[in-house]
């Protein structure tokens, strides 16, 4: 049954009950993010307190995998520094790339706590794109907040 | 999970199809295979891309083992061998649509047949000479599309429109997934150069009435560029009945290899375009100061052309023609009056399209509610049935039904009722997985 292996009961139940979901203020940076092949989309806003993820807050539309992937990912990041987040999205990333390598989802399990069961989504290339729009989001946000918080800091993620 | 069985209700009609399907299905290689841990392959994606039945594969192969060279250059007897044959897949598949073989122009597909006419309409206007300037596209000038075009038949519009100033104008739809044809009056007028509109939608399935689109635009002295991408495949297409000026459809899309499509032009129109790419094979004449040209169809197609890929689509064409194309069209129509009554029977599913057969053809876009479609492509996928989802690259018409994308099965003439039972089952197996299946008498568990 490859399809459980995909759909795990973790990312069901962040699909049907998102956690953090809705547009919230304060913010200091919005984007808009789409997935252009299958018109997947969300907006995500970004609140730092000095360089700490205070709140990220979203609405969005798509399929269960990238509705879940962005719940998940506000549990993770909310109270983590910008690059402590950034770096929990790289390990997401690296979960994306492992083409369904269990040895791989083991060594991340510590990072990535519920987002760990996202693994299965790594057998289905047309399908990680839709797991990883909201952190290319998220650093796309975090990026434009820092660069609002510290005008002259460059931040090398502000263009998009 | 729970194993799903549906049955048809009393609505689905299983008439007899006009075509063998057993037979036809062992011309294709690719069927025997299975996929997903062996699941046979039920392929309902051939308005994304056919597949190949063995005659294409073979006429490709023999191309290249016995006679390839590159055609229209050199006097060997490979030469001469290899342009015979591309030659004669030229006159094939223009006897295909009804025209000569020097209004046939071999594009790589659709998109490249559009852009050809869109930039050579933009061309026209800084064009030296002043045989190519008839058909200039400039400010003030009007190009109309409508809005259930494929991406490839409105952003070359629109690049069009950008590069020359001149604006770009659309026939909206009705509910039901028609054009909206009350004020064609309007839209297409005195200053409309070009209308493009497709024969087929993509997404729809609609079947457009093109009679009174070009009776309009020959009022005013507009080009008609007419979409054939899911039209030429799945039913008769006859250029001289058509009425329009152009004609653009692709090869894989046909049974054809990929790589191979074609622009039909009225010939007077092709003669006074100017060329779109330019290079080897394209020119009369060429000095360091410039350059003439060749007649159409030479004039649009630069360098070495593809000429296994015209032999295996004239191949596609004669296999085609052995079927018919009027028993391949009332095929494609029993397909889908039975797979909309198998939709309709499962509650939460709503059909984005025509509801009916009438003027339309086997592409039938769905929505099944609580479940995106990724979602149900993804169940289907796993039971091996191979459907298209997202916006099928149709974003307009998405956004016109408020829907954020849908889920697509399309037809051809290997398929049978048992794939569209698979359709219907892994639907409703869809909705088991996500637990939205609605109360229903028909569901067993």
């Amino acid at each position: 049954m490859q399809l459980q292996s995909m759909y795990q009961e973790i990312i069901l139940d962040h699909y049907r009950n998102p956690h953090g979901r809705g547009l919230r203020e304060p913010f200091e940076a919005e984007v808009h993010h789409v997935n252009p092949t299958c018109g997947d989309e969300v907006t995500l806003r970004v609140h730092l307190d000095g360089d700490t993820l205070a709140d990220v807050s979203y609405e969005g539309m798509g399929c269960s995998i990238s509705q879940a992937s962005v719940s998940a990912m506000y549990d993770l990041v909310i109270g983590k520094t910008v690059p402590e987040a950034l770096a929990v999205g790289e390990d997401f990333m690296t979960l994306m790339q492992s083409k369904g390598d269990t040895t791989v989802a083991d060594k991340l399990e510590d990072s990535l706590e519920d987002a760990v069961a996202f693994a299965g989504v790594s057998k289905y290339p047309a399908r990680i794109k839709c797991a990883l729009m909201s952190w290319m989001a998220l650093k796309d946000a975090s990026a434009r907040a820092l660069s609002v918080a510290h005008p002259t800091t460059p931040t090398g993620g502000s263009t998009a | 999970m729970t194993a799903t069985v549906s049955r048809p209700g009393a609505g689905a009609q299983r008439t007899p199809l006009p075509l063998d399907v057993e037979a036809i299905r062992a011309d294709f290689p690719i069927l025997s295979r299975t996929v997903r841990d062996g699941k046979p392959l039920v392929y309902l994606d051939s308005g994304a891309t056919s597949q190949k039945p063995r005659a294409v594969l073979d006429a490709e192969r023999d191309f290249y083992e016995t006679c390839n060279a590159a055609v229209h250059r050199g006097a060997h007897q490979l030469a001469e061998e290899a342009t015979d044959r591309y030659e004669h897949a030229r006159r094939t598949i223009g006897a295909f649509i009804g025209a000569p073989e020097r209004e046939i122009v071999f594009t790589k597909n659709t998109t490249e047949g559009i852009n050809l006419v869109a930039y050579a309409l933009s061309n026209a206007a800084t064009a030296k000479e002043e045989q190519f300037r008839r058909y200039a596209v400039g400010q003030g000038d009007e190009i109309v599309v409508t809005e259930m075009e494929h991406h490839a038949n409105l952003v070359p519009w629109q690049q069009l429109c950008e590069r020359t100033g001149a604006t770009l104008r659309w026939l909206g739809l009705t509910d039901d997934g028609r054009l909206d044809l009350s004020d064609l009056h309007t839209v297409v007028n005195e200053r409309t150069k070009l209308v493009a509109v497709t024969q087929q939608s993509n997404l729809l399935g609609t079947v457009n009435p093109l009679e009174p689109i070009v009776a309009r635009a020959r009022e005013v002295g507009a080009l008609v560029l007419v979409d054939g991408a899911q039209s030429v495949p799945h039913q008769p297409v006859d250029v001289t009945e058509l009425g329009a000026d152009f004609l653009v459809f692709s090869g894989h899309k046909m049974l054809g290899p990929s790589g191979i499509g074609v622009l039909w032009g009225r010939y007077e129109v092709l003669d006074a375009l100017p060329p779109f790419l330019t290079g080897g094979s394209m020119i009369e004449v060429v000095r360091m100061e410039g350059s003439t040209f060749m007649p159409p169809p030479q004039r649009f197609e630069a360098g070495v052309p593809m000429t296994a890929q015209a032999i295996g689509l004239a191949a596609a064409v004669e296999y085609l023609q052995a079927l018919g194309m009027d028993a391949v069209e009332e095929h494609e129509k029993a397909l889908t009056a039975y797979a909309l009554e198998r939709l309709a029977e499962i509650p939460g599913v709503t059909v984005i399209g025509p509801p009916d057969t009438v003027a339309r053809g086997g592409a039938v876009s769905f929505t099944v509610e609580g479940i995106h479609p990724h979602d149900v492509g993804q169940v289907l996928d796993d039971r091996g049935v191979q459907v298209r989802v997202g916006h099928h690259c149709a974003w307009p018409v998405i956004r016109r039904f408020g829907v954020p994308a849908t889920t697509r099965a399309t037809f051809y003439v290997h398929t049978g009722y048992d794939d569209i039972d698979a359709l219907a089952d892994g639907v409703r197996a869809a909705q088991q997985f996500f637990g939205v299946a609605p109360q229903d008498p028909a569901e067993v568990n």
